[in-house]
């Protein structure tokens, strides 16, 4: 049997990341060590998670904007109530999600029912809830909870000397459980469905409206999921932290191989894009003698190439349908 | 002329009511006094701090009516400074370090417009590549540090003023009316609006999409350009990682709340323009009233969504409607009255 | 009856679309559905469906009143359609797409092995067998025609409806359709099939209705009628007496052509095909929907790419390789879709009129407001444009003014031929006859036009020359007393053998 064609786009991610890692590695052996891995998961946890509700909405043929803000929100909204009042963090944590789900899904909501660009109505969304997180503090505001010091230190000692932390399994958790939702449920076959062809999809019977307003509560849910791990890794809520993290998620989305028209990609395949990301900063400190800047540019060109590469995947399809 | 003040009225009427909502928060605001070698006040003050959000929005403008998005003007932004702050480090004098800039802006929108036209990729991922890669362009030319420079030539052009008027704010004016002229005088305007709401139709009646498409994302590198080497003059250096940040989405609301839809076709350059001064009235009055600024994030958000409400296609025939009724009535009024 | 519709009315601002629609359809039938575009056909499919709300009539299904709101509702009903293009989504799997809403679950998830299972043993009953776990896009059209018959008779299994589902097949694939179509009528379910190949249609169905303008012509047995009957209840002919009389001699018998086109063609679209046009000429284009006609203009204004071919005038070879380089050699297009090729709606009527006059002058020389005023004014008065101003946007227009406004704009280009592509479609029948006017107008001055219609009256009272297309031939060519409707449909219905199966 050949190989579904489906699975290029995930498979040249894979490979660019093995490829990459493969680099690194001849260069600094270092690379191939636990330590390694385990800050790659770790340092990337918060974006990993985001980039998996990224993954939904972009399969959807939508974008959400406002994820970056969201993350700084929740940094901020769990400092502030730490300090401010005697709630649990558990009690704080499910507080903070229920909001930013509801925040989702009324943005979900605003994009089906008026019927306006994704774009322009999660940039709304973007300057609400940063604007929110202002009226809070515009400070950093340090937690220092018991239950905090325990979460952050929360980790398991690989062989190696790695550390597999807490936020780092969370990350691969909620990458498994994005890709059975976006794989294996009638609710990810409506997220295709959607990004395939609106109109088709409404023929084939899929709640267009509920569903909408389902992915964008689900992309509120992991970015507040994000900021709670964004928190946890920093210690601190900050106002003005995660700017650009939506751009960063959507870089991570598209080099994982999703198509960002929408109808086409694995949750999986983000997950790569992100470690591949992480690589390369890994690779410049390692380096030394890069800046960071290179980073950037580094990512646009793994950006243009993978939309070139299915401007012509989506072409060759097109070809291949008018010659049969 | 008529039609202009018709199609921005309520943008007019918008700014006069953020304008007077601040005066009775700060009286003040109005004051105007010359200091002896220029214009001072909160309302000079704003139109100086509207530069570089109208410049973009010029150029935003003219994309969005082709139905397109330009999100990397931020970026030009700063790579434009830092070319500026770049070149007049390396002695090259202020006409040479300005045409560096600006070059490097159309080069920008080049890149831009060939992604969109030609290669045909949508025109948000197109300059998502752009706003991504480009601020590492420029801290590559600035290599990380904040460049400054003490040219007082360049500075001039952030922080000088002509016949008592802040330099940015001429700078601005005559860009906005230049580019409205030239719309307006020739038949760019139609072109560009006629290939925003049906390209196909305009492709077939021999109008060339390609060559004007292009034409519009250099047109905004362009702008960008201008407002780059503006905020890097005004504080003498260029900061690759905040110059220009987050300003592609105040050019976006401008021009939203200028009246231009995201839909592409009509535009008015004027709307965007009175836009671009709400929002600079907006963080002004905020910063005035002892606010913490950040508030104008959340005011933003607001006015956003009212807009979009507004021009919802979903509410719009309702819209229609209500103004039948309106008609209705007061046709019948009239038709009583004599 | 399995399915009963009752003078069954839908209008749309500026049409109506049916008036007063009767039709029938028996289980273990197969009945076509018949007329050319605007006839009404896709009007009463999309009534069926729950597309469209009718605005008049009843229908019933095994003898029940429905009155389906939605395709959700009609499907749930019994009624499933499979159209020529999208049906299904190609980004998802065979087997996504053939249980999609009614997968096999698990413990909430969507049990992979059993939806394959079930989407296998779905295809097996029409005797396919793919890996279904494939992308549908992956697959042919043929593949994708049967797997949305699938779907649509599973999930629905009283009526299906076939819209053109045999326009971009092959023959050999044509053959399997039809042969699971023959399997369903078997097994009792009621068939409408919709199409432009008559020989399918007398190959497969039992009764055949056609539609024209919106009402029903005739309902007859397939075996009843023959195919030069059926062409003229399709194409009409009441208004042939009055049709053919004032088309005088202008034309330039004897003359060198003005225009010459050789060996003009593209691979797969339209076979290379002689066409000489004369000064001041209005030459027909006459063949069913999907004959080539279309492509034929679309070829010659340079909107597809040639494969062969060349054009020459007098003084040499004349490129026309894109819109622009054919405008630049004096050729105007008004398209057959004036909505999606033709106007700018939110353009007022006067910067509609002089788009194409401004584009040919480059942009930085622009026609000055005066100018311009009066040129709209001009056309306004010329074409009777009901208006109420220049400024009105086009796209509050009638579809009748529409289309003149959009034959103003290449008028006022003054072109030396002027290529209509059924100017007349779906405007009301005073408008119509102005239009037909016009072009006695225009062609007086020496401007040649080459008017495709489905319409035979109008190609018998306008042209001076008929030119035939079938199949993606150009295959007769009628002038002077020999352009009557008879002749014209005689050479559409020349029987194709199987060339029609070869026609994708």
């Amino acid at each position: 049997m050949s190989l579904n064609p489906r699975l290029y786009p995930l498979l040249a991610t894979i490979g660019i990341f093995l490829v990459g890692y493969l680099i690194s590695y001849l260069q600094f052996p270092a690379m191939l060590s636990t330590r390694v891995v385990g800050n790659l998961l770790t340092d990337n946890a918060y974006l990993g998670i985001v980039a998996v509700g990224m993954t939904i909405v972009i399969l959807s043929g939508g974008i959400d904007l406002s994820v970056g803000s969201v993350i700084a929100f929740s940094g901020v909204f769990i400092a502030v109530m730490l300090r401010e009042t005697s709630l649990h963090p558990l009690a704080v944590f499910a507080l903070l999600l229920i909001i930013t789900t509801a925040f989702g899904a009324a943005m979900g909501w605003l994009i089906h029912f008026l019927a306006m660009p994704a774009f322009i109505v999660t940039l709304a969304g973007m300057f609400l809830a940063r604007g929110v997180a202002y009226m809070m503090t515009i400070d950093s505001v340090a937690i220092s909870h018991p239950f905090y010091s325990m979460l952050t230190s929360a980790y398991w000692l690989m062989p190696g000397k790695g550390r597999l932390t807490l936020i780092g399994v969370l990350m691969l958790i909620s990458v498994l459980i994005g890709a059975i939702i976006a794989h294996r449920t009638r609710f990810g076959a409506s997220v295709f469905a959607i990004g395939g062809g609106e109109q088709t999809a409404r023929l084939m019977g899929v709640n267009v409206g509920r569903t909408t307003v389902l992915i964008y509560a689900f992309s509120g849910l992991m970015a507040g999921l994000s900021g709670i791990v964004f928190s946890i890794y920093t210690g601190s809520g900050y106002p003005l932290a995660t700017v650009g993290t939506e751009l960063t998620a959507i870089a991570a989305v598209v080099i994982g191989g999703t198509i960002l028209t929408g109808g086409a990609g694995y949750v999986i395949g983000t997950l790569f894009g992100v470690l591949t990301m992480g690589l390369i900063q890994t690779y410049i400190v390692f380096d030394g003698t890069l800046s960071s800047w290179w980073t950037k540019i580094v990512i646009g060109l793994l950006l243009l190439v993978f939309i070139l590469l299915q401007k012509g995947l989506l072409r060759l399809t097109a070809f291949g349908e008018a010659g049969s | 002329m008529g039609q202009t003040l018709k199609r921005i009225a309520p943008q007019l009427v918008t700014l006069t009511l953020v304008v007077a909502l601040v005066t009775v928060i700060f009286p003040n605001f109005l004051a105007v006094s010359f200091d002896g070698t220029r214009f001072v006040g909160p309302a000079v003050d704003v139109l100086k701090r509207s530069a570089p959000v109208a410049l973009l929005g010029v150029g935003m403008t003219l994309v969005i009516a082709t139905r397109g998005i330009d999100l990397s003007v931020g970026t030009i932004m700063a790579i434009s400074g830092a070319v500026a702050a770049w070149a007049i480090t390396s002695g090259m004098g202020l006409p040479a370090s300005v045409a560096l800039a600006i070059g490097a802006g159309l080069m920008a929108g080049l890149w831009n417009g060939c992604l969109v036209a030609i290669v045909g990729i949508q025109p948000i991922v197109a300059t998502l590549i752009l706003m991504t890669s480009g601020r590492g362009i420029a801290q590559l030319i600035t290599e990380g540090r904040i460049l400054t420079f003490s040219d007082a030539n360049l500075a001039f052009i952030g922080s000088g003023s002509l016949l008592g008027v802040p330099f940015p704010t001429v700078l601005w004016i005559a860009t906005a009316v230049i580019v409205a002229l030239l719309m307006r005088r020739t038949a760019l305007g139609m072109l560009i609006e006629a290939t925003g709401i049906n390209r196909a139709a305009s492709a077939l009646a021999g109008v060339n999409a390609t060559v004007l498409l292009i034409a519009v994302y250099m047109a905004s590198g362009f702008c960008a350009s201008l407002a780059g080497i503006v905020a890097t003059a005004d504080i003498r250096g260029a900061d690759a990682n905040n110059a220009g940040l987050w300003l592609e989405l105040d050019a976006i609301l401008a021009v939203v709340i200028g009246g231009n839809s995201l839909l592409g076709g009509r535009f008015s350059i004027a709307g965007t323009m009175i836009g671009a001064l709400i929002i600079q009235t907006i963080n002004t009055g905020i910063m005035l009233s002892g606010f913490p600024s950040e508030y104008n994030l959340v005011i933003k958000a607001v006015l956003v969504l009212v807009i979009l409400v507004l021009q919802s296609p979903n509410l719009a025939a309702d819209w229609l409607f209500v103004k039948s009724l309106v008609k209705a009535r007061r046709a019948k009024v009239r038709s009583e009255t004599p | 009856m399995l399915l009963s519709i009752r003078s069954l009315s839908k209008e749309f601002p500026g049409t109506k679309a049916l008036q007063g629609v009767d039709f029938d359809l028996a289980a273990g039938e197969v009945h076509a559905l018949l007329g050319e575009n605007g006839a009404g056909k896709s009007t009463l499919i999309k009534c069926l469906t729950g597309a469209y709300r009718r605005d008049a009539g009843e229908i019933l299904l095994d003898g029940q009143a429905i009155d389906p709101a939605s395709t959700a509702e009609a499907q749930a009903l019994g009624i499933g359609t499979v159209y020529q293009e999208v049906n299904l989504l190609p980004n998802l799997t065979v087997a996504q797409n053939l249980t999609f809403g009614r997968e096999p679950r698990r413990f909430g998830m969507v049990n992979r092995r059993a939806q394959s299972a079930r989407a296998r043993e779905m295809l097996a009953q029409y005797g396919i067998d793919i890996d279904v776990e494939r992308d549908l896009g992956a697959y042919s059209v043929a593949i994708r025609q049967i797997v949305a018959i699938a779907r649509a008779v599973e999930f629905s299994g009283k009526v299906l409806i076939l819209d053109e589902p045999t326009a971009s097949l092959d023959a050999a694939e044509v053959k399997m359709l039809f042969s699971i179509v023959r399997k369903l009528r078997e097994q009792g379910l009621g068939i409408i099939f919709v199409s432009h190949f008559l020989d399918q249609v007398f190959e497969l169905t039992d009764r055949i209705t056609v539609l024209r303008n919106g009402r029903k012509i005739v309902t007859e047995r397939t075996r009843d009628i023959n195919r030069l009957r059926l062409i003229s209840y399709m194409l009409g002919r009441e208004l042939e007496e009055a049709a053919r009389d004032q088309r005088t001699a202008t034309k330039s018998i004897g003359q060198k052509p003005m225009l010459r086109f050789e060996g003009l063609g593209c691979k797969g679209v339209i076979e290379p095909f002689d066409l000489e046009v004369g000064k001041g000429e209005v030459i027909g284009l006459a063949g069913l929907l999907g004959s080539g006609r279309t492509e034929t203009a679309e070829l010659i204004f340079g909107v597809r790419g040639a494969s062969s071919g060349a054009a020459q005038d007098d003084k040499g070879r004349i490129a026309h390789a894109n819109p622009r380089e054919a405008i630049a050699a004096g050729f105007g297009f008004t398209p057959e879709d004036r909505k999606v090729d033709g106007i700018v709606a939110e353009l007022s009527v006067r910067e509609n009129i002089i788009l194409a006059l401004q584009a040919r002058r480059g942009w930085a020389a622009p026609l000055s407001r005066a100018e311009q005023e009066r040129l709209a004014d001009h056309y306004i008065g010329l074409l009777d444009i009901r208006t109420s101003s220049a400024e009105k946007p086009v796209g509050e227009l009638s579809g009748g003014n529409q289309q003149k406004v959009v034959l103003a704009r290449w008028l006022a280009m003054n072109p030396r031929f002027l290529i209509l592509d059924e100017p007349t479609r779906g405007i009301d029948v005073g408008a119509h006859a102005e239009i037909l006017r016009l072009i006695q107008e225009i062609t007086k001055e020496g401007m040649a036009v080459l008017l495709i219609s489905s319409e035979l009256d109008e190609l018998v009272a306008a042209c001076d020359r008929v030119i035939v297309v079938r199949d993606r031939r150009h295959v007769a060519e009628l002038d002077g007393d020999r352009i009557t409707s008879e002749a014209i449909v005689h050479a559409i219905a020349q029987p194709g053998a199987a060339s029609q199966f070869e026609a994708a």
